[in-house]
C-alpha cells in the first residue's frame, strides 16, 4: 500500500523535554521511568537525567504516564454540512484532548465524501483547521446508496485513507464483491458497517429483555453477525481486505475468528462503549445510550472484552458520532443514532477494564494505538528516530464527563456525568503540541 | 409514590391498593346525580394527546372536571407540534401557563418521563409508544378485582400482539404486582423475545387456556399484517380467536378496546356476562379521578397537606 499523508494545520516541531515520565509501549518494550527527549518533532533520546536544548520547554511529568498517542480509525466530523455539530477544529481538538495523534474521518457527510473535489476540499481545510493529523475516508458507493462503487482509483489518488459506507451497510453482496474485486486496482482497505436491514428494520436498540420490557423495536445480533460472515468470505474469495467497523456482538467475534484463522484480511475495532456499557444502560432511555450498532448484552460486553485480549479485535475505535442538542433531546425512538467519545475513550477504558484488573495497561494501549495499522498507516512508538506521537495522562486525576464541557461542538457523550479515572494532559501528535489541559503547568524554560 | 405516575413500576402494591380504594370511593360520586367533586378547583390539568384516542381522552377529561379542574386538552393535529414545534418547547410552554397536572399520549416510549424531566407538573402517561400505559392496567386491575373480589392468585392469560402492545407490557407487570399468575400467548412473530424477564409465562397456543380465570385477549392491528406477522388474519382467528368454543363458562373476559369482532373475540364471548369490556370503559373515569388526586392532592403529592386516608367527597 503506497504511503497515506495525513492532513494538519502547519505548526512547528516540537523541542521539548519531558522530564521523569513513567514510559509505557510494549511495542518497544517499553516501561518504566526515564526523560523523554523530543528534537524537532521526533523522539531524539530516551534516558536518565537528559539535558534539555538550549531554549526547550522541560516538561515536568513526575508521577505521568507517557504513551504512544493513540490513533482513532472511526470518527465523524460532520463536515462538510453539519458544522453545528462539529466542524474539522473542534473535532481534532477533541481528538488531542483525547490523547488521540491522528483520527480517520468518515464519509458520510452532507455532500457524501465520494467524489475526488469533495476529498480535496476537505483536505485543503485540514491544511488549516486540523489540530491533530487527520485522513479522510471515502464512500465505497456514490451517495452512500450502495448501487454504484465510486471511482475509487481516482479517490485514492486523491489521498482517501480508505473506503466505508459507514452508517450504512453495503446490502447488495454483488456491490460488496465488485468492491473487493476493484480493491486491487484503487488499493486502500474497505471499512464495513455491518447490518443487514431486513433484519434490524425500525430497531432503535438491541433486541432482547430490555427492548421487550421498553416495547421499542429491537435490532437482533444477527443483523451484524450473517453480514460479517457474508462479507469475510467474499473477502476471502476475492483476496480483498476488509476492516469490520463497531463489533457490537459475541456471535461477530465467532464469524471473525474463524475468517482469521482461514487467513482472510480482515481485521476489526470495538468502541469503549460497546466495551464498557450494555442494554441494561437503555433502561431509562437515555437518547446518550442511543447508537448503532446497539449496547448488547453482559454476554456480549465479556465476549468484546476478551477477543481485545486475544487479538481478534485489533483496535479501539470510538465512533465519536456528535450530534446536536434538540435532536438527541427528543423520545428515544426519534433520536438519532450516535455518541461522542474522542475525550472520553481512554479514561473510560482506564476507568473501567483497566482499574478494576480486568486488562492490562499495556495492552490497553496497544489496542488504542494500532487504529492506524488496517489503513496502512504507521504505529506511534517511542523509540528514538520515531515522529513525535506521545500523550501525557494521570492516572490517579478523577473527574467528571461534562463537567467542565467538552471540546466537540456536540455533549452527546455516552459517558456524560459519570466520574472516570485517568485525565490527558499534554498530546503531541505529529511531531507537535496538539494539546495541553488549560489547568497544566509547565515547567521552567531552561 | 413518585409525583408522576410514568409506569406500573413506579407502583408498589400498597400504591395501586390505595389508588383502586381512591376509585371506590369515587365510584359512589359517579353514582349521584351530580358527579362532581371540588378537590382541584382551581388546579390546570393539561391533556396532551399526540396520538388519537378515544376512550383514554375522554375519560381523562371527565376525570378532570369531576375533579372540578381547569381542563385544556391539546392534540397534535392543529396546533403549534403541526408546525414542527419540539416536544421540548411545547412542553416547555405549556408549563408557563403553571398547570398542576400534564397528562401524556405520545406514539413514542419514554415521552412522558422525558416530559416529567422538563416541568414542574405531575405527569401521567397516558400511553408512550408500545411501552406502557399504566391507567389502563390500574382500570382493569380495578374491574376485575370488583368482579372477582380477589387478585392473588388469580390465572391471567394475556392472549394476540404482544409485541406492539403497550396494554400488554403495563398489564404483566400490574397483575404480577398483584399476585396474578400472568400467561401471555400469541403467535411467535408477535411475542418479543425476552418477554419472560417481566415476570410471565410464554406460550404460543391456546391449549391450555382452561387454566386460566382470566382472558385478556389483545387488539389485532390490521396494519400489523403489511408486516408479515402473521400470513394472515384468517389464519390468526383460527389460531387465536377466543370464542365460545374456547372460553370456558367460568372465565372472564377483558380486553382494552376497541374490539375487532371477529378477529381476536367472537361476537358470542364480547355480548356475554363473562365479558368486563363494559365494564373496563366505565371504570377509567373513577380510575383516572383517583390517580389525578393521589398525584394533586393525596398522599403522593409533594408538599400536599397530609390528606385524609379516605375523605368523603363532597358534591360541588
Amino acid at each position: 500500500m503506497s504511503g497515506l499523508e495525513l492532513d494538519r494545520q502547519a505548526v512547528a516541531p516540537a523541542t521539548l523535554l519531558v522530564r521523569s515520565a513513567r514510559l509505557l509501549d510494549p511495542r518497544a518494550r517499553l516501561n518504566g521511568r526515564a526523560d523523554l527527549l523530543i528534537r524537532d518533532g521526533r523522539v531524539a533520546e530516551i534516558g536518565d537525567a537528559l539535558e534539555p536544548p538550549v531554549g526547550a520547554e522541560v516538561v515536568d511529568a513526575e508521577g505521568l504516564h507517557a504513551f504512544p498517542a493513540f490513533v482513532d480509525p472511526h470518527v465523524h466530523l460532520r463536515t462538510p454540512g453539519r458544522e453545528d455539530e462539529e466542524d474539522l477544529e473542534t473535532g481534532t481538538r477533541a481528538a488531542a484532548a483525547g490523547g488521540f495523534c491522528a483520527i480517520l474521518a468518515q464519509p458520510n457527510t452532507h455532500p457524501v465524501v465520494d467524489s475526488a473535489p469533495v476529498l480535496r476540499s476537505l483536505r485543503e481545510r485540514a491544511g488549516v483547521e486540523a489540530r491533530v493529523p487527520v485522513g479522510f475516508m471515502a464512500a465505497i458507493t456514490v451517495g452512500q446508496t450502495g448501487e454504484l462503487l465510486t471511482e475509487m482509483a481516482e479517490l485514492a489518488d486523491a489521498g482517501a485513507a480508505g473506503f466505508t459506507d459507514d452508517g450504512l451497510p453495503v446490502r447488495s453482496a454483488g456491490v460488496m464483491r465488485l468492491a473487493l474485486q476493484y480493491q486491487r486496482l484503487a488499493g486502500r482497505t474497505l471499512a464495513l458497517h455491518e447490518e443487514d436491514p431486513s433484519l434490524s428494520g425500525a430497531g432503535v436498540m438491541h433486541e432482547g429483555a430490555v427492548s421487550a420490557l421498553l416495547g421499542v423495536a429491537g435490532i437482533p445480533s444477527v443483523s451484524e453477525s450473517t453480514i460479517i460472515a457474508r462479507d469475510c468470505d467474499l473477502a476471502r474469495f476475492e483476496r480483498g481486505r476488509i476492516h469490520v467497523q463497531h463489533i457490537s456482538a459475541c456471535g461477530s467475534l465467532r464469524v471473525i475468528e474463524l475468517a482469521k484463522d482461514a487467513g482472510v484480511a480482515v481485521t476489526a475495532e470495538a468502541t469503549p462503549h460497546h466495551l464498557l456499557l450494555t442494554d441494561e444502560d437503555v433502561r431509562s432511555l437515555d437518547t446518550n445510550m442511543k447508537m448503532n450498532p446497539p449496547l448488547r448484552e453482559e454476554r456480549d460486553r465479556q465476549a468484546l472484552i476478551d477477543a481485545l485480549r486475544s487479538g481478534v479485535i485489533d483496535c479501539i475505535a470510538t465512533d465519536h458520532a456528535p450530534h446536536a442538542r434538540e435532536e438527541k433531546e427528543q423520545p428515544f425512538e426519534l433520536a438519532p443514532m450516535g455518541v461522542t467519545g474522542l475525550e472520553t475513550a481512554f479514561a473510560a477504558v482506564h476507568t473501567g477494564l483497566v482499574l478494576p484488573g480486568v486488562l492490562e495497561l499495556g495492552l490497553v494501549v496497544e489496542r488504542m494505538t494500532a487504529g492506524g495499522e488496517p489503513f496502512g498507516l504507521p504505529t506511534p512508538r517511542l523509540e528514538p528516530g520515531a515522529e513525535a506521537n506521545v500523550c501525557l495522562v494521570d492516572l490517579d486525576a478523577e473527574w467528571e464527563v461534562g463537567e467542565a464541557g467538552y471540546e466537540s461542538r456536540s455533549a452527546n457523550c455516552a459517558f456524560a456525568g459519570r466520574r472516570l479515572t485517568g485525565r490527558v494532559r499534554m498530546t503531541i501528535a505529529g511531531g507537535a503540541v496538539a494539546y495541553r489541559e488549560r489547568t497544566f503547568t509547565l515547567g521552567a524554560v531552561a | 409514590m413518585n409525583a408522576h405516575l410514568l409506569s406500573v413500576d413506579d407502583l408498589s402494591r400498597d400504591d395501586i391498593e390505595r389508588i383502586l380504594g381512591r376509585a371506590e370511593s369515587f365510584a359512589e360520586v359517579s353514582g349521584r346525580e351530580i358527579k362532581k367533586v371540588p378537590t382541584l378547583r382551581g388546579r390546570t390539568v393539561i391533556n396532551l394527546f399526540y396520538e388519537a384516542s378515544t376512550r383514554t381522552q375522554s375519560s381523562f377529561e371527565l376525570a378532570a372536571k369531576r375533579l372540578s379542574a381547569d381542563l385544556v386538552t391539546i392534540k397534535a393535529a392543529g396546533s403549534a407540534v403541526d408546525k414542527g414545534e419540539s416536544l421540548k418547547d411545547t412542553v416547555q410552554t405549556l408549563s408557563a401557563y403553571d398547570p398542576a397536572m400534564i397528562v401524556i399520549r405520545s406514539p413514542h416510549a419514554g415521552a412522558a418521563a422525558l416530559v416529567a424531566r422538563w416541568t414542574r407538573a405531575s405527569v401521567v402517561n397516558a400511553g408512550d409508544g408500545k411501552h406502557e400505559h399504566p391507567t389502563q392496567a390500574l382500570l382493569d386491575l380495578y374491574t376485575l378485582r370488583r368482579r372477582a373480589g380477589s387478585l392473588e392468585g388469580l390465572s391471567v392469560w394475556i392472549v394476540g400482539d404482544l409485541l406492539h402492545s403497550r396494554v400488554a407490557r403495563s398489564n404483566i407487570l400490574a397483575f404480577g404486582r398483584m399476585g396474578c399468575h400472568v400467561t401471555v400467548c400469541g403467535p411467535p412473530t408477535l411475542i418479543p423475545r425476552g418477554i419472560e424477564s417481566l415476570g410471565c409465562e410464554v406460550r404460543h397456543s391456546l391449549d391450555g387456556l382452561g387454566q386460566a380465570d382470566v382472558v385478556y385477549a389483545l387488539r389485532m392491528q390490521r396494519e400489523r399484517m403489511q408486516g408479515s406477522f402473521v400470513p394472515s388474519l384468517r389464519e390468526y382467528a383460527a389460531q387465536y380467536q377466543v370464542d365460545g368454543r374456547r372460553l370456558g363458562p367460568s372465565q372472564l373476559l377483558m380486553h382494552p378496546g376497541p374490539v375487532n369482532r371477529g378477529v381476536e373475540l367472537a361476537a358470542e364471548v364480547i355480548d356475554s356476562p363473562q365479558a368486563l369490556i363494559t365494564e373496563q370503559v366505565e371504570s377509567g373515569v373513577v380510575v383516572r379521578m383517583a390517580v389525578l388526586y393521589e398525584l394533586l392532592a393525596g398522599r403522593g403529592a409533594p408538599g400536599a397537606v397530609e390528606a385524609p386516608d379516605r375523605t368523603e367527597p363532597q358534591p360541588a
